[in-house]
């Protein structure tokens, strides 16, 4: 399958990075940003039929409650969407919710590593862990990011978080193979 | 760009010392300091050359959200996303030249 071919008619994949550029990018980071992304986004794009992708990241409890000290509200309103706030302050008791900040943190950073992206600039509020019917965690992708695990085949999403006293870890899985179509932002 | 060999301090005695690379080592040093804060480093901050891997000196990619707020705070700029990638924050140098950008410096 020719998922370049699917995703942009004749534009390949410098096209589709190209596309992803916001236009007031300095020059600098944005060369050598779409040139390793293309590289990246290549073997995937390449993919023939499904395959998955997974990521995983430990999160250490009580650093995150130091950030939350030291930084106050602006640590959480600049990694974490409002919904994700919400569902930390939900809970009882100040441990309870730096485990669900942890775990949040944990799953952002294991989508980066699933699909390899460090270099990619990807804003932490763009990946949002969230709660589907029943509490059970989904992963919602937005802006940006969502587009490029679109282009990079990625078909759905499926998250587990764990935590215990001073860790929080999240492993998700990839799906790739995707039909250019489907939207890429998580629900099911 | 630099005339020498990366070092961590400011050779005053250096004759080709220009105002330039005193703005330059004024920012490295509070990058050093701040590193020192959030880093979490396993070596003394201040000692860092600006080309040294901070990764491999101990910083988790957690401490490196740390060194993003605290640069932020110092500096008074905001990171755009385009910028929250591994390798802007992975040396004094790397994050120097990203918050010049940014400061307009």
């Amino acid at each position: 399958v020719n998922y370049a071919r699917r995703l942009g008619g004749g534009t390949g994949v410098a096209g589709i990075i190209g596309a992803l550029q916001p236009p007031c990018l300095p020059a600098r980071p944005a060369v050598p940003q779409a040139t390793e992304l293309a590289e990246r986004l290549a073997p995937a794009l390449q993919a023939q039929g499904a395959g998955v992708r997974v990521g995983i990241d430990t999160v250490s409890v009580p650093a995150i409650a130091e950030s939350m000290a030291r930084f106050g509200e602006r640590f959480l309103a600049r990694l974490f969407t409002p919904q994700e706030i919400a569902d930390a302050r939900a809970v009882e008791g100040e441990p309870a919710r730096h485990e669900r900040i942890a775990a949040r943190f944990a799953a952002k950073e294991a989508v980066i590593k699933a699909l390899d992206l460090p270099e990619a600039g990807i804003g932490w509020r763009d990946i949002e862990l969230t709660r589907g019917p029943g509490g059970r965690p989904f992963l919602a992708l937005h802006g940006r990011t969502a587009t490029l695990a679109q282009a990079m085949g990625v078909r759905e999403w499926a998250v587990s978080i764990s935590h215990e006293r001073d860790h929080a870890c999240a492993v998700v899985v990839a799906v790739l193979g995707a039909d250019a179509a489907t939207p890429a932002d998580g629900g099911h | 760009m630099l005339r020498h060999p990366p070092t961590a301090g400011t050779d005053f005695s250096d004759p080709f010392l220009t105002l330039s690379d005193l703005t330059m080592s004024d920012t490295a040093d509070r990058i050093r300091t701040i590193l020192a804060q959030h880093a979490k480093l396993a070596k003394d901050a201040s000692t860092l050359t600006e080309d040294a891997d901070l990764y491999q000196a101990g910083m988790s990619s957690h401490a490196s959200v740390n060194v993003m707020l605290a640069l932020e705070g110092a500096f008074d700029i905001e990171f755009p996303d385009h910028m929250l990638t591994r390798s802007v924050f992975s040396s004094v140098g790397a994050i120097r030249s990203a918050v010049e950008e940014l400061t307009g410096a």
